[in-house]
């Protein structure tokens, strides 16, 4: 197995993505050491009105969102025994572990002094702040991450008793799996209610952490289905049978789910509206962005799911899982960014630097390269054949 | 204290037992301190000559400004606060001319940003001033986000030691017994220190002295909670640039609800998912054991079928070879009695 897929990785060394992923990596090198000799100051945009980029609001509130599949797939499968999921858990909890450890790295190069990122924890604990929990929650989850991962790296590395402990733990990690992630997911939105003056009163509302909750099922699972379409092409010859076998039912499943959740979503958000009594900023500028979002990237989404799964066409659900990944970007973009100093003149707007864009895109670039790297290697698409069955 | 006894649970379930010390002060409340100070700000008086804005360079050491600190021209672009300004006079044309408003850090009675950051590097102090250190603080530049009147500026150009930065109130100065530096150096009294209530009594006085003067408002008695800065002004407030929409709802209430669902979710989820999980395995057991039985059922058929098949099948066998021992006995008869062709026919008979 091993000797075949290296074969296979020294044929396509040469590949567009491997050319592609070279590129973005040398060039966020490159940013890495004008970032820490210069200062953030050197390669941002940010300034004393615009303390936050897309640093925070991409690679920290969507990273966190769309790692969500973590979380949501283990939920299914042990706690909701919807054992048909089994296959889709592993190559979650993957994308999840790696989505938050890089979420944790490229809070590295935001925060001022990222070695004292332990200091909240360690040294002494704001505990009013909710970043505090997010902080708290993060780190607590990506452990547990961690160890529902380990079996799969044991399994490659032959280790068998102490890989049967783990599987041992899987529901208890799975309750403390879902537990961290409700308390951190809601407090990313619970962060913005500090500041009502400066959020536009269309994404302000005491309802952000619940709507962050909601929000995040749908990403979670939109996400699995997303990317499961994106790895299906490159990694099937490692897909097993039961993965396989799986996988239109766990898409047909999913996207029942998560047309469900959207709706709810587009519901709660209502009544976010109706209570506030914000019904007559609709028809301002950002009103009418605030109906594409709506209607755009959670009422379409939400119905193309729902004709997805009556016609059992894994195509549009495909599709809707798209559009709901871009419209979790598009929202936390919105909140973080687009409708966040909406009342500031227009010159003192933030815009992302190059510097700041090459430096996400370097993030999701190393996300991918570590993932196919660990997925061709260990038994993440199919099941280890010393451990068949035996979950 | 729930949330507290949660944190602790959680820090002992994931890293360190010793999250939270117990002598830790209150988790909501930063003050008021009884003996809090403050400033009052009188926009009427301000003749925007910079004074405030020299003393506070010179005190507190900060670099040279751009621009020297006597150039008045200054003021006619508006300005905010920065790592190296720790306030500023702006100047607005409303109807009753041009007035000058001086900004700095409005030392609120209940922080967001004390509130906002999660290494406690804020603390509002007994005498009012809220303080930063920054020896504690990570950078996250939350307390930024936080501020709802944008003031903590940050070192953008530092690359490793970054400080968040704004006006102190001259703490050092007042644990000396000294005024704050902008203070003392007003020509025009604009600005007096001095207890908070007092203060407030003083504003008070002023607007019933001269209602045609000011305005009816002593701006800071109670948004967001009310802050130790105060001002008072001729013209409404948002003609000299200050939001009159923050609520007076402090930064700690506004988040106040989110930290409380804390507890819920970490008390109810593992017991309503436990729940979920027993549901759905009691379901798998029941489809379970239905499936067994179902199998049982049809390998019990099966496997009368087979024992009828078999029966019926040995019985054959048992008549084929019973039948075949009767042939080879035949022939063996009939070998042996093969001279007597007349007995042969009779034997054919009988079998
Ligand atoms: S004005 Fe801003 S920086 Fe000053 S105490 Fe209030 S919240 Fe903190
Ligand atoms: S930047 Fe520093 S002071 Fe501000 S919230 Fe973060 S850790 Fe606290």
């Amino acid at each position: 197995m091993s000797v075949e897929t290296t074969a296979v990785a020294k044929k396509s060394l040469f590949t567009p993505f491997n050319l592609i992923a070279t590129v973005i990596l040398i060039a966020g090198l490159v940013v890495t050491v004008m970032r820490f000799t210069g200062g953030l100051g050197a390669v941002t945009n940010l300034d004393q009105n615009n303390p936050w980029g897309i640093w925070i609001g991409f690679d920290l509130l969507c990273g966190v969102a769309l790692a969500a599949g973590g979380y949501t797939t283990s939920a299914a499968c042990y706690l909701f025994g919807l054992k048909k999921y089994h296959a889709g858990v592993r190559p979650a909890i993957l994308t999840a572990f790696l989505g938050y450890a890089l979420v944790v790295f490229a809070l590295g190069y935001d925060v001022g002094r990222p070695w004292r990122l332990p200091y909240p924890i360690f040294v002494q604990q704001g505990t009013t702040s909710l970043l505090f929990e997010v902080g708290l929650c993060v780190m607590l989850y990506l452990t547990v991450l961690f160890i529902e991962f380990t079996p799969a790296l044991f399994e490659w590395l032959g280790m068998r008793k102490i890989r049967n402990i783990v599987v041992k733990m899987t529901l208890a990690l799975t309750i403390l799996g879902v537990v961290l992630s409700t308390l951190h997911q809601s407090s990313l939105g619970a962060l913005f209610t500090i500041a009502p003056s400066k959020l536009h009163p269309l994404w302000y509302s005491q309802y952000l952490p619940v709507f962050f909750f909601v929000s995040s099922i749908c990403a979670g699972m939109s996400m699995v289905i997303f990317e499961g379409t994106l790895s299906h092409k490159p990694m099937h010859h490692l897909m097993d049978k039961e993965y396989l076998d799986n996988h239109d039912g766990l898409i047909l499943g999913f996207g029942k789910a998560a047309s469900l959740v959207l709706f709810g979503y587009f519901a709660i958000k209502l009544i976010g509206l109706a209570y506030d009594n914000n019904w007559h900023y609709l028809t301002t500028g950002f009103g009418a962005w605030y109906l594409v979002e709506m209607l755009g990237f959670v009422a379409l989404p939400s119905f193309l799911y729902a004709v997805g799964v009556r016609d059992r066409n894994l195509t549009v659900i495909r599709w809707a899982a798209g559009l709901t990944v871009l419209g979790i970007v598009v929202n936390r973009f919105n909140i973080s960014l687009v409708a966040f100093n909406y009342q500031l003149p227009a010159a003192q707007r933030y815009f992302p630097s190059w510097g700041e864009i090459t430096i996400s895109l370097f993030v999701v670039t190393l996300g991918v390269v570590v993932f196919r790297f660990i997925s061709t290697r260990m038994p993440i698409f199919y099941e280890h054949p010393d451990y068949k069955g035996e979950h | 204290m729930l949330r507290r006894t949660f944190l602790g649970l959680l820090g002992a379930a994931g890293a360190s037992a010793a999250l939270v010390k117990p002598t830790q002060a209150g988790n909501k409340h930063f003050g008021p301190h009884p003996d809090t100070h403050g400033v009052l700000f009188d926009a009427t008086r301000c003749i925007g000559c910079r004074q405030c804005e020299q003393a506070c360079n010179e005190v507190n050491e900060l670099p040279a400004p751009d621009k020297p600190l006597d150039d008045l021209t200054v003021l006619d672009t508006e300005r905010r606060t920065d790592e190296k300004t720790y306030t500023v006079v702006n100047k607005y044309q409303t109807a009753l001319g041009p007035v000058f408003r001086k900004m700095q850090c409005n030392h609120c009675l209940e922080p967001a940003c004390a509130s906002a950051c999660f290494v406690r590097a804020f603390k509002k102090q007994p005498n009012g001033a809220v303080t930063y250190d920054a020896s504690v603080c990570v950078g996250c530049r939350y307390c930024m986000v936080a501020c709802p009147f944008s003031i903590p500026a940050y070192e953008y150009d530092e690359p490793l030691t970054p400080r968040v930065r704004k006006c102190t109130m001259c703490y050092p100065r007042l644990m000396e017994g000294k005024l704050p530096g902008c203070v003392e150096r007003c020509p025009k009294e604009a600005l007096v220190f001095g207890k908070r209530d007092e203060l407030i009594r003083i504003a008070r006085e002023r607007i019933a002295q001269y209602p045609d003067k000011y305005v009816d408002h002593v701006y800071g008695e109670h948004e967001m909670g009310g802050t130790s800065w105060m001002y008072l002004s001729g013209v409404p407030f948002t003609e000299i640039g200050m939001r009159e929409d923050l609520g007076t709802a402090s930064a700690p209430e506004l988040t106040a609800g989110p930290l409380a669902a804390v507890p819920m979710v970490v008390g109810l989820w593992p017991v309503l998912l436990g729940g979920i999980y027993a549901v759905s395995k009691r379901n798998a057991k029941v489809a379970n054991d239905e499936r067994v039985k179902a199998v049982k059922d049809a390998l019990k058929r099966a496997g009368e079928e087979a024992e009828k098949k078999l029966h019926e099948e040995l019985g054959k066998a048992e008549q084929a070879s019973q039948r075949r021992i009767e042939v080879e006995v035949k022939k063996a008869v009939e070998e042996a009695l093969a001279p007597k062709e007349e007995d042969a026919g009779s034997n054919e008979e009988e079998s």
